[in-house]
């Protein structure tokens, strides 16, 4: 029995670092509801991530392993996690807003009579009601969102959420789980990781973003920079950087692209349109490089650099790499 | 082919959201609606596979108050054959199960191969009730697509969909539930005699009563909040790029500490 149940998100062979942003949290509301804090882990070969999760606060690592679970599978892993819930009985189920979790929370709590309270980027309880703090309208707004139904089911932007050291016992506890194979669901043909290592937009804790102004497909300057940086760095760009077919779709930033939420968003030639804003307006620090003092991304920026992008990141880069070598 | 789009009007993006009086929820005077730009892909994917099959049906689901019909209105003229509008003052916008029960309610009187929702609505962005949908009418679902190739005997579908950090490919039976991702398609514009043919397709009016349900929402979202405004910070003017380079950079070190 678990007062409060977190899903950790296993990629690639690696345990997510927003599965200790929810053990963390998961921590905090377990003291608070003076009850246990549990973790589940699904897929093949996973319980020896265990002990990780165990440093972050975990009393229970409940395991459910299966061949058919080798892959993530929306409806394989929302049966097993529904399992685990109806077996554990938690209050409050936390799992990470990324796309997977996208995928597995809403399935998982349509299964169990109940919705998700999405994308929380705070949580507060009120007695033993679980409130969580969601942006609207990309950030335009927040509203505070609680749940009517049992349990209570959460996702959390990552990235947003303190992770805090806490060493638990972590004891595995093993999910009997049998996947329902009368259920029709799709099968993976083909996985196409991006083996460069470079970080999702969604997660990285630096930006750094090209638009119109980059006048054309060659972002090195700014591939640069993320390289200077090292992996917790990333480029991404505005909509019209993306619709004149200088970047992918998965890297627009935006109302119709993604919302980001890094400690630093670096614009460059960007103007900072409404839509543009509502993706990034809530990065921890922004710095612009426009050559338009009049552009509207100055009255967000911390910094706000007047001038020509071409001239300013050559000289930005060298200065980063001589601090960051100090 | 036969694809039911279920498509939500939202406010345009540009719209300055501001939170009323009493913190209960959003200023909608003078909101100007458009069709959810995830909805807007949807429909021109069904579009193109009736065109690629050279038969079937695209029906435009949609619920929510009466202003909803110019949205299903939109999707006519860019070609969807008929709509169905879910018009109740039971309505509760902000709960996406009840979102989800009602179109599984819906649907069951509609014949279709596929469904499409959007990945999310950029208005409550929930992201959550395609997937629920697939949930309640046990099929499969594919999430957050970019694209489709639908086989031959209309049996089976395979999809590139978005992962964090890259793209999977995923095979599965029809029907499903595909939720439509940007990069899917460029939706076309509606033609003017695509307009005046819209003017005289059906739209089916439904009450939660005439579809047997009683709306259960499971969430409450109140205490409605404009996020914490910020302020310009420090603007450089005038400096050459190696001095204000370094000069931030200092900053973004000793004073922001983020780096
Ligand atoms: C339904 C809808 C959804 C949308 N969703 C999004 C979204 O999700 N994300 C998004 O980004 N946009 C979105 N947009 C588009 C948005 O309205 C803007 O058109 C877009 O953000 C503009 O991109 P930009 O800032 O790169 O280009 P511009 O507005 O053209 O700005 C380019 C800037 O570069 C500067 N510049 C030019 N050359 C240089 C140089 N050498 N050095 C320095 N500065 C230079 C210019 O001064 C200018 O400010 C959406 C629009 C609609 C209608
Ligand atoms: N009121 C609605 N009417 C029709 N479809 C809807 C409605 N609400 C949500 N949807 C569908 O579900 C998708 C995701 O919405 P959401 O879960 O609210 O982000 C939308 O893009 C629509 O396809």
């Amino acid at each position: 029995m678990s007062k409060v149940l977190i899903y950790a998100e296993i990629k690639a062979g690696k345990i997510k670092k927003s599965a200790f942003e929810l053990a963390s949290e998961g921590r905090k509301l377990a003291d608070a509801l003076g009850g246990d804090l549990g973790g589940i882990l699904i897929g093949s070969g996973v319980e020896s991530f265990g002990p990780e999760l165990a440093k972050f606060g975990v009393d229970t690592v409940y395991v459910a392993e299966a061949p058919e679970l080798e892959n993530y599978n929306s409806e394989y892993f929302a049966q097993a996690l529904a399992q685990a819930i109806t077996e554990t009985s938690p209050e409050i189920v936390l799992i990470t807003h990324t796309m997977q979790g996208k995928d597995l929370a809403p399935r998982t709590a349509a299964k169990l009579g109940a919705a998700v309270m999405a994308d929380c980027v705070s949580f507060r309880l009120e007695g033993s009601t679980l409130i969580g703090k969601r942006p609207m309208f990309a950030g335009k707004c927040f509203a505070e969102c609680s749940a009517t139904a049992s349990p209570q089911i959460a996702t959390a932007r990552p990235n947003v959420l303190e992770v805090v050291e806490n060493a638990k016992a972590g004891a595995i506890s093993k999910i009997a789980f049998t996947p329902d194979t009368s259920r029709s669901t799709y099968v993976t043909k083909e996985l196409n990781l991006d083996t460069s290592g470079k970080v999702d937009l969604t997660e990285a804790e630096i930006i750094i973003s090209g638009g119109r102004g980059m006048g054309g497909s060659d972002y090195s300057l700014l591939e640069e920079m993320a390289a200077i940086f090292g992996p917790r760095a990333t480029v991404g760009a505005s909509r019209a950087a993306v619709d004149a077919g200088w970047r992918k779709h998965s890297d627009q930033v935006g109302q119709t692209g993604k919302t980001v939420t890094p400690n630093l968003y670096i614009a460059c030639g960007i103007s900072g349109s409404i839509q543009h804003l509502a993706g990034m307006g809530s990065s921890k620090v922004i710095v612009a490089i426009n050559k338009d003092p009049e552009a509207p991304i100055f009255t967000k920026a911390d910094y706000g650099i007047v001038g020509d992008l071409f001239k300013v990141l050559p000289e930005f880069n060298n200065e980063l790499k001589a601090i960051l070598a100090e | 082919m036969k694809s039911l789009v279920c498509l939500k009007q939202v406010p345009d993006t540009e719209t300055q959201i501001k939170v009323n009086a009493d913190g209960s929820g959003i200023v909608t005077d003078g909101i100007k609606y458009v069709i959810n730009p995830y909805d807007e892909f949807s429909v021109e994917e069904a579009l193109k596979l009736k065109e690629k099959f050279k038969a079937g049906e695209v029906v435009v689901l949609s619920i929510g108050p009466d202003r909803c019909v110019e949205a299903i209105r939109t999707a006519l003229a860019m070609g969807a054959d008929r709509g169905v509008h879910v018009c109740d003052e039971a309505v509760n916008n902000g709960d996406p199960f009840v979102m989800a029960q009602t179109l599984a309610a819906a649907s069951g009187n509609i014949e279709y191969d596929i469904i499409f929702c959007g990945h999310r609505a950029i208005d409550d962005d929930f992201a959550e009730t395609g997937a629920m949908l697939a949930e309640l009418l046990k099929i499969p679902q594919i999430t957050l697509v970019t694209k489709i190739e639908v086989s031959a005997d209309k049996k089976t579908i395979t999809c590139e969909r978005d992962i964090e950090g890259g793209k999977e490919t995923v095979e599965s039976p029809l029907p499903c539930v595909v939720s439509s991702q940007k990069g899917l398609n460029e939706p076309r514009y509606a033609s003017l005699p695509g307009i005046m043919k819209a003017k005289k397709k059906p739209v089916d009016k439904k009450t939660f009563a005439d579809l047997g349900l009683t709306p259960d929402a499971k969430l409450v979202s109140k205490n409605f909040s404009m996020p914490g405004s910020r302020q310009a910070g420090q603007k450089f003017e005038g400096m050459e790029p190696q001095e204000v380079a370094k000069t931030v950079v200092q900053a973004l070190r000793s004073e922001a500490k983020v780096i």
